[in-house]
């Protein structure tokens, strides 16, 4: 009875460690995954930007609300060298039947994949299942992968509250000028706002920062128009 | 699959991948540019109709099988 309670703990303490959560600057975690496009590694991404996002569950309101939303900025992300890729822990037929429900009740085509990941493999490498918010279903997580298909930015958001497109839509284009410019973006920061250039390093770069034309309010803090 | 259909038709965008070949070997960069699917499809597709034994791999490149011709002179 006790060699039973201890292996019983021993698979409880492995199932807890499976629950990852990968760290900004970190290879995405790898898959190969069914999904509403055929089967999908995440390698086929590499050369493009990726949001990775998780919903709680097909056919409830907010996450229905959130694919028009996706869908509505798709045509942008493409814009900006990005795809989509969903997921959820239901099956391809389930996801399927909702977008099509989607187009039908809604008006909305979804046009990017959804991932069916019905053995929780993908949201446990993620960390998208959240047991104190449920044990059944992910949360709204989106993983902002670069095309070096490295974690670049991560936001959780609880079942009950819809994400923030303009949101989303603002921290790539932040990433991206960041990568392209090699400065840092402020609060609020949107395109075309100008942009922190980042702090000298040296006494000597201090001092030759403050004659180089940008708007400082001190050494350390500079900014400048692109 | 999402290229080859159960009964063993290519769909839509398997059938666009293989005309693509049909020129010669190429890269899914290259196919995704002929056929104007995104690039992750192409290369999930692409692997695909390998898999099927529609297309062969040829380091980077896939090339369009026997079974592959074959398969568009029915469409």
């Amino acid at each position: 009875m006790m060699e039973q309670c201890m292996e019983w703990m021993k698979g409880a303490q492995s199932a807890k460690s499976d629950i990852r959560l990968p760290k900004i600057g970190d290879p995405a975690p790898t898959f190969e995954a069914e999904t509403t496009q055929g089967k999908i590694k995440l390698e086929d991404y590499k050369g493009s930007w990726l949001v990775l996002f998780s919903h709680p569950a097909d056919f409830t309101p907010v996450c229905t609300t959130e694919f028009m939303a996706f869908a509505d900025i798709y045509k942008e992300l493409q814009k900006r060298g990005v795809e989509l890729l969903g997921l959820s822990i239901d099956s391809v037929q389930s996801h399927i039947a909702w977008i099509r429900n989607i187009q039908e009740k809604m008006g909305v085509k979804v046009p990017f994949p959804i991932i069916a990941d019905l053995n929780k493999e993908i949201a446990m490498k993620y960390g998208m299942i959240h047991e104190g918010q449920s044990k059944t279903a992910t949360v709204r997580c989106v993983f902002i992968i670069d095309p070096n298909q490295v974690v670049r930015a991560m936001i959780y958001y609880p079942l009950t509250t819809g994400r923030n497109m303009a949101e989303i839509l603002r921290l790539i284009d932040a990433l991206q000028t960041t990568d392209k410019n090699g400065v840092a973006t402020p609060a609020n920061w949107k395109p075309g706002d100008k942009v922190i250039v980042p702090p000298p390093n040296t006494m000597e770069m201090a001092e030759e920062r403050l004659k180089q034309g940008y708007e400082c309010k001190d050494w350390y803090f500079c900014m400048k128009k692109l | 699959m999402a290229c080859v259909s159960p009964d063993g038709k290519p769909t839509e965008s398997g059938a666009k991948m293989l005309r693509s070949l049909k020129a010669g070997a190429k890269l899914p960069e290259n196919v995704a540019e002929d056929t104007g699917l995104p690039l992750f499809r192409v290369r999930s597709g692409l692997r695909e109709l390998a898999q099927a034994g529609y297309a062969n791999s040829k380091g980077d490149k896939y090339e369009i099988s026997p079974k592959g011709v074959e398969l568009l002179a029915k469409l």
